[in-house]
């Protein structure tokens, strides 16, 4: 893919896709037949009781794990057909996911934090931490780039957890029940920020049992024995996209 | 919801003509509540008839006559601040009474009925949240502009609540629908399947 140029290939496309667990007659199918898009300025939360397949849903999107049946594709590219390596870069390059329990790595600071995947990439000490800092300047914490997480209360972790999965060139976060250890104020803050990062152009996958959380999100879809049951509303047509791009 | 209290707070503030009631009403529940202004005058005319508020002087040249509370109109005021709201008070709620007999009328397909009026809550709710979007996170500070979108967030964060419960309950619902037709014993599905097919044939007849 041309780096830059305007494409129409939806950030995230989950393409009749089905997880079947075990097989014959104990086979569990998690989910089941299930397409999904999520367009690049596009934020879509998932509801769903347990045991719904939401997790797996995430975990099919992230490439941590494979379809029984149907297709992955992140930015266009065929997840289930890459090697390995190529799907680890990818989750390197491409994605970042967002957990309940931030998950930082407490021996780094924040802004290590944030360049901990482009590091990993490859990227050079300096030139990372000067992208690190751009990613926690766009979720709101750039005074924070040099305290460790210990210092730093629930919601500017999240934050920094936000900052990390957008950091560079990534353009997907996949955030599961990420407001699950925060309270109500906190988590709308946190919610606030993820929105805005949507809103300047990248794609996002939310997952949460808690309806005022996922109002945040343009498009709710409700999932049940790993089906999609219904939807606020359809996703939108390239073109519309296009229409909003050009008129900001 | 008490038109008459809400007016009768407003009032407390300062006199006011009944257009200007209507304005301020709505512009402090960010148009949550639409009055018209006939509901605002016949509100007014029983609050002058109770004795709460008054004429505070003759018509201005437009035929508009200010209002003011009386004493007894503040110490409702008063009141009104100090007591808690009777939930008793509140109207009854179609979607309670609609799923109450969807699940004793034969035939509704309530698994569905729970998740259309679930899709169609969350969609208010992502409309509430796009007012509140809109609306600065920074809100509440000293300025009578501040204020008034400090109320209205408050406002929007009540919408917000009552229909988050509203789906909350809707889940629950559907949880407990769902154990039920699981732990069902044969016999009562027989009775049940017996207890329709007795009303279709009468509906037969």
């Amino acid at each position: 893919m041309t780096k830059g140029a305007m494409t129409t290939d939806p950030i995230l496309l989950l393409d009749n896709v089905s997880r079947v667990h075990g097989r014959d007659e104990t086979a569990v199918r998690a989910l089941d037949g299930v397409t999904l898009t999520v367009q690049a300025g596009e934020l879509v939360a998932v509801m769903g009781p347990s045991g719904s397949g939401k997790s797996t849903l995430l975990n099919l999107a992230g490439g941590l794990d494979q379809p029984t049946t149907g297709k992955v594709f992140v930015e266009g590219a065929d997840v289930g057909a890459m090697s390995l390596r190529t799907l680890a870069a990818l989750r390197r390059r491409s994605l970042g996911f967002v957990f309940q329990d931030f998950n930082l790595i407490p021996s780094l600071t924040a802004a290590e934090n944030v360049a901990l995947p482009l590091e990993l990439d490859g990227l050079r000490v300096r030139k990372a931490r000067r992208v690190a800092l751009d990613s926690l300047e766009a979720v709101g914490i750039p005074e924070l780039a040099d305290r460790y997480p210990e210092h730093m209360s629930g919601g500017q972790q999240q934050r920094v957890a936000i900052a990390r999965a957008l950091v560079g060139n990534r353009r997907l976060v996949l955030a599961d029940e990420p407001t699950g250890a925060l309270d109500s104020q906190t988590g709308e803050d946190v919610l606030r920020v993820l929105r805005s990062r949507c809103d300047a152009g990248a794609g996002g996958l939310l997952v949460t049992h808690e309806a005022r959380h996922a109002a945040w999100a343009d498009r709710v879809v409700f999932l049940r024995d790993g089906v999609i049951v219904d939807s606020t509303g359809t996703p939108p047509s390239a073109e519309s996209l296009l229409d909003a791009a050009g008129a900001v | 919801m008490s038109i008459r209290r809400g007016l009768l707070a407003l009032l407390a503030q300062e006199p006011m003509y009944g257009a200007q009631l209507r304005s301020e009403f709505e512009s402090r529940t960010g148009g949550t509540w639409p009055l018209n202004v006939g509901q605002v005058y016949t509100t007014l005319a029983r609050l002058e008839r109770d004795g709460l508020v008054e004429a505070a002087g003759a018509a201005d040249d437009e035929g508009r006559i200010n209002y003011c509370l009386t004493g007894l109109g503040r110490t409702e005021v008063q009141g009104w601040w100090s007591a808690p709201v009777d939930r008793g008070d509140t109207p009854r709620d179609e979607l309670v009474i609609k799923l109450a007999l969807a699940v004793t009328v034969p035939g509704v397909d309530i698994q569905r009925l729970v998740q259309t009026q679930r899709t169609a809550t969350l969609r208010h709710l992502q409309d509430l949240t796009k007012l509140k979007r809109a609306t600065s996170d920074e809100a509440g500070g000293r300025r009578p502009d501040e204020q008034k979108e400090l109320a209205w967030l408050l406002v929007l964060d009540n919408l917000v609540y009552a229909a988050e419960a509203e789906i909350r309950w809707l889940d629950h619902v559907e949880t407990r629908l769902a154990r039920g037709a699981k732990h069902a014993p044969e016999s009562r599905t027989r009775d049940t399947a017996r207890v329709y097919d007795d009303r279709s044939i009468e509906g037969a007849k």
